[in-house]
């Protein structure tokens, strides 16, 4: 895809999201933010291309599947944990008569 | 590198996830539908991994399931270990992990570019996936109390911070070496976050929530991903929103916490910084004000006799862990009849919707969690206002005291109730340095100590 093309989606993606979260009320802004935590995680794609890039090149350069790697488990703890714990903590949310 | 799906067949499904995404997220705006929708958002993410590994053949690639393997290990024993509590400090360091997965991701993909137009943009993903990295770590080692909560100054701080954009931007111009470029960006992650204190975080992690999804979002775009570049916006755009959320609600500008004007004391007579009156470790502040508190005011009379009551938390209640205890305190007031609700200040707390969650933990229902605009009018109809470590966000001075740091921040109207008792830790100003006059209005009771002892107290007198 063209350049031009994925700096529009990362623009249209931006105004769209921020108007579909302007409505997520102030009483969940702390799970909001856990889950954009997680959402941020979704680097491991571009982590999982770079490295997959690196595994299939002749001549394997160890530092560079290194950080590939490390890449991924960072996104990965971010991706589980996030998800993880927002879904922990809206577990927690309930009305007086829901008991 | 050769992909297995076609172009076409990766953009729709890309879409398809991506509305996904969307989707989870506007059922986040109930309480009721946002664990489907969280659910809905996390099957979205593990289905693009899914589709991600099989396009670029490495679902059977060892190396990569053992990293996938590794990092849910290690968030599993994260969610299942954090106290709320520590949400803060946890939100700030997961910020920081994904800044610095999607600076890794750049470094690489500075390697594998073809074209100067991914050189670059790989180069700006790094630069910010470095500064959000080095500045969540500090952020979060601030909220841990791993480093001084206090904003830490260095000599010429600001021409240091001015010196390390240019430089950093002359590195990506100049297509300086990686390892130039990203030690650039790190000291300056530190030098603007060092800077931030304590009652600023909620602003600060915010803005970091913010950049993570940046740095991925252009590291999408240096890779040439759909999803990534299209989350990374959707997250770029949440945090910025909260930002201007919490910029609002305290009153500040980005810029002024960016260049740190906020750090500077501010009042005269305030030789420290002070931080939330709770933070002061024991100061001996209490022994010779107690006596003439002893006055006409009657806790125990308050709160038998009144019908309308507004608990207000703060910072103080999270550090005192005294939330159990407000809710018995809550609970104990229904049972005799009193109306109870909770007010909450959007910054109350050192995150977004910190003091919502720590209730909810302890079982207040979310309907009696009240923001400030709606609760605001109830102040003058309250009989008794029950104020537990809260402190700048109830200070009537913000709509007076011109000239002072939270002038002209919205507050809650406490002063307006017919009674006022403050479970603070003692009577020191806020962070913002402004003394509070609420303290020493006539019909205001002051209880100074340690909020779970004091609230306590509250709930034998009933």
């Amino acid at each position: 895809m063209s350049n031009i093309v994925l700096i529009i989606i990362f623009l249209v993606a931006a105004i769209v999201g921020y108007f579909i979260i302007n409505n997520v009320p102030t009483l969940l802004h702390t799970p909001l933010m856990s889950g954009m935590n997680a959402l941020s995680g979704i680097t491991v794609l571009g982590a999982l291309a770079v490295t997959a890039v690196e595994l299939k090149k002749s001549g394997l350069n160890v530092l560079a599947v290194i950080f590939g790697v490390v890449a991924i488990i960072l996104a990965m703890i971010n991706v589980a944990g996030g998800f993880g714990i927002t879904a922990r903590m809206l577990k927690m949310f309930k009305k007086e008569d829901d008991d | 590198m050769e992909t297995v799906l076609s172009p076409l067949v990766f953009y729709i499904i890309s879409g398809v996830l991506v509305a996904g995404v969307l989707i989870g997220l506007s059922l986040m705006s109930k309480p009721n539908t946002a664990r489907t929708g969280n659910a809905i958002s996390a099957a979205s993410a593990i289905i693009a991994i899914a589709v991600t590994m099989y396009n670029y053949k490495v679902l059977t690639a060892p190396v990569i399931w053992a990293a996938i393997a590794v990092g849910v290990v290690i968030s599993l024993i994260i969610a299942a270990k954090v106290k709320m509590i520590q949400m803060p400090q946890l939100v700030a360091l997961l910020n920081g992990f994904g800044g610095l997965s999607s600076a890794l991701v750049a470094i690489l993909s500075i390697r594998q570019a073809e074209d100067s137009f991914s050189k670059y943009t790989a180069a700006v993903a790094l630069v910010i996936g470095f500064i959000t990295f080095t500045g969540s770590l500090i952020a979060a080692g601030k909220l841990h109390k791993l480093l001084p909560q206090k904003p830490i100054v260095f000599k010429g701080h600001t021409a240091l911070v001015a010196v390390t954009i240019i430089l950093t931007v002359v590195a990506v111009i100049i297509n300086a070496p990686v390892w130039a470029t990203a030690l650039l960006a790190a000291c300056f992650g530190v030098l603007f976050s060092v800077r931030v204190g304590g009652a600023d975080m909620p602003i600060t992690i915010s803005l970091l929530n913010s950049l993570s999804g940046v740095a991925g979002g252009i590291a999408g775009i240096a890779v040439g991903d759909v999803m990534l570049v299209a989350i990374g916006g959707i997250v770029g755009a949440s945090g910025l929103l909260l930002t201007q959320i919490m910029c609002k609600a305290m009153n500040r500008s980005l810029v002024s916490i960016l260049i740190g004007s906020t750090a500077k004391p501010v009042i005269k007579q305030e030789e420290t910084p002070a931080e939330e009156t709770e933070e002061t470790t024991e100061e001996p502040a209490e022994a010779p004000e107690e006596a003439e508190e002893e006055e006409p005011l009657n806790p125990e009379e308050i709160l038998k006799n009144a019908e309308k009551v507004i608990i207000i938390p703060g910072y103080g209640m999270a550090l005192a862990q005294a939330q159990s205890k407000v809710k018995m305190l809550a609970d104990k007031l229904e049972e005799k009849g009193a109306d109870v609700k909770f007010a909450i200040h959007p910054v109350a707390g050192r995150m977004p919707g910190h003091m919502n969650v720590l209730l909810c933990e302890v079982d207040v229902p979310y309907d009696k969690l009240y923001e400030m605009e709606v609760i605001n009018p109830e102040f003058k109809d309250c009989d008794a206002v029950i104020v537990v470590g809260a402190n700048d966000v109830i200070n009537p001075a913000a709509n007076t005291a011109e000239g002072t740091p939270i002038y002209g921040m919205p507050v809650l109207d406490a002063a307006d109730a017919k009674n006022v008792i403050i479970c603070n830790f003692d009577e020191n100003p806020g962070y913002a340095g402004v003394p509070n006059p609420l303290y020493t209005m006539k019909n205001t009771l002051l209880l100074l100590g340690d909020a779970k002892e004091t609230v306590s107290q509250l709930i034998d007198l009933i």
